[in-house]
């Protein structure tokens, strides 16, 4: 049967520690990012609770989040729009674990929210959308797949609260009936 | 169906060869690297000599926690007064070596090509998780404090919705490939466990538990890639690379719908028609389809048209693509029972289907007959798409 030899020693985590020769290493890089030509309007506009996109003038998509260029038409995106807000929840999940796989002391709902924009035909594979928390959902409403096609709008941190930064969002909520 | 491009060498693979798969091996990156390529070159009968050009893959540096992991793995993967070119395409980057080394072979550039895929997943603790937080956009996304299990279970949270699939329907991939694993000598994760282990393991972002996902792992696999001339000197039973499909979708991956992997229907497609297969589920008989998550390979199986859409999770009910199947699928285990030391299992993927189209996987030999395989890989922010087809 091949692989007729896997060479490889496998070793546990006390017998790491008992070699010669570990290395512990925590690499120290600090890095200060700018948003660039379009985000940096983007930020701007959720300071003042808008959320902006950029029109295509060819295929007329509306894309948000809004980028320079159309990546549909590779051309520049000229014109900013401002969308309502509002869509629906294309996909939502409850994590338990933090960024490090720590785990929660109070589990997060987070979804993929297919934004109302022009330019798009109903249900087509693109759209515009945004990646945020879930709020005024439950955990059974994300497992038994309610959540799914949700209507939803934005939450607004109070103006005082923003920063410019994707948190002026606190969170997408149903938008009741 | 004609191919659509012109090679001026046809490409095979003469051997294959792999460490093994653990979390936490002794061995340097470079000694993983040497092993495995070691290996492929003995099961190929050449020495480091007869190899004109290198290519060596290894997914983020941040992992073996070395800058430039190409320059460091260059000597142990035989890069030495030799070209040599580092792939890096994420997850995808499995597959990608084998078809960078086709292009290399095919193009007429080298005739031996010796692909090797590394990585080192255990250097990074407590967890590298971690060290995923930094491969997120800075502006958009990293202010949520995102876990990369996030995308993963949003994709299959929509893809449960739209195909209506249950936990229990994609828990089974996960115990089918660990079980398939239980033959394969390098595996990390085998094991004889059931739907309801599965259901039972730790919840970490809802729709996935611990047992739905491949281990953290370290590894090397090697390939040894010739043309045609060299191949029929070699050996009596090249495999051939028949075609090869690289596809990237939308950066934007909340801007498209998770349900279906569009990056590897468009990569697939590439592929068979390079390979003049025009019916993919009548024409492949065994398939390696990259299973990080359990229900990646339901999700990958119908992206490489081997099932219609939405169709795969009733078919592994009904155990199509068991190893006794019709159209087995991960015979060697997967990611999710031999393990995921992410370049090198995708290494191991094509390594596998190179054993089975040779006969030569023993207990993990599929029960039908084989000639024509496909394997692919998965990756970058969740939209490149890489695929190999093989054939005897």
């Amino acid at each position: 049967m091949k692989p007729e030899r896997t060479p490889g020693r496998y070793i546990r985590e006390e017998d790491l520690r008992r070699l010669p020769g570990v290395i512990e290493y925590k690499p120290v890089a600090r890095y200060s990012y700018s948003a660039g030509q379009a985000l940096s309007e983007f930020l701007r506009g959720l300071k003042e609770g808008r959320i902006l996109g950029k029109l295509c003038p060819s295929c007329r998509r509306v894309l948000v989040p809004p980028r320079v260029y159309c990546e549909f038409c590779f051309i520049h995106t000229t014109e900013w729009v401002e969308v309502p807000g509002t869509g629906v929840v294309e996909t939502a999940v409850v994590s338990y674990i933090g960024t490090a796989r720590e785990r929660l002391e109070k589990p997060e709902i987070i979804g993929v929210i297919r934004l109302d924009a022009p330019g798009y035909r109903e249900g087509s594979f693109d759209f515009a959308g945004l990646f945020h928390r879930l709020c005024g959902v439950t955990e059974d409403d994300v497992k038994s797949g309610r959540v799914i096609g949700m209507r939803v709008r934005p939450r607004w941190r109070p103006p005082e609260e923003r920063r410019g930064s994707m948190l002026d969002i606190e969170c997408f909520e149903p938008v009741q009936p | 169906m004609k191919p659509n491009i012109f090679v001026k060498d046809k490409v095979a693979i003469v051997g294959a060869g792999l460490t093994l798969f653990r979390r936490r091996l002794l061995e340097t990156p470079r000694e993983l690297a040497w092993e495995a390529a070691r290996e492929a070159l003995n099961s190929a009968g050449l020495t480091l000599k007869d190899i004109d050009c290198i290519v060596v893959g290894s997914a983020p540096d941040a992992f073996d926690g070395i800058h430039m992991k190409g320059e460091y793995l260059a000597d142990g993967s035989g890069g030495f007064n030799k070209p040599l070119v580092r792939v890096f395409v994420g997850g995808g980057t499995g597959v990608m070596v084998p078809a960078v080394a086709w292009w290399h072979v095919a193009s007429g550039l080298c005739k031996t090509v010796l692909a090797v895929g590394e990585e080192k997943m255990s250097h990074a603790y407590p967890h590298p998780q971690g060290v995923f937080a930094y491969i997120w956009d800075p502006i958009l996304e990293r202010p949520l404090g995102p876990n990369l299990i996030w995308i993963f279970a949003l994709e299959m949270r929509r893809y449960m919705h739209v195909c209506k699939a249950s936990k229990e329907d994609i828990a089974l991939v996960s115990v089918k490939n660990k079980r398939n694993a239980l033959d394969h000598p390098a595996a990390q994760a085998a094991a004889n466990i059931t739907v309801d282990d599965v259901l039972k393991s730790e919840v970490l972002v809802w729709p996935v538990q611990l047992l739905d996902i491949s281990p953290v792992s370290d590894g090397a696999a090697a390939l040894v890639l010739a043309s045609e001339s060299v191949a029929r000197r070699v050996t009596d039973t090249p495999v051939w690379v028949e075609g090869i499909g690289v596809t990237t979708d939308n950066t934007h991956w909340f801007n498209r719908d998770l349900a279906y992997p569009r990056y590897l229907e468009y990569a697939a497609r590439m592929a068979y028609k390079m390979a003049g297969i025009e019916r993919p589920w009548k024409e492949i008989d065994v398939a390696e389809p990259y299973d990080p998550f359990d229900y990646k390979e339901l999700h990958h199986i119908e992206g490489l048209m081997l099932a219609r859409r939405c169709e795969a999770p009733k078919l592994l009910r009904e155990g199509y693509f068991d190893r006794s199947g019709e159209l087995p699928t991960s015979p060697s285990g997967g990611l999710l029972g031999v393990g995921n030391p992410i370049a090198a299992a995708g290494v191991m993927k094509v390594a596998e289907l190179f054993w089975q189209l040779r006969y030569e996987a023993g207990a993990r030999q599929v029960k039908k007959p084989v000639h024509k395989a496909v394997a692919n890989a998965w990756g970058d922010l969740m939209q490149v798409g890489t695929v190999v087809v093989l054939s005897t």
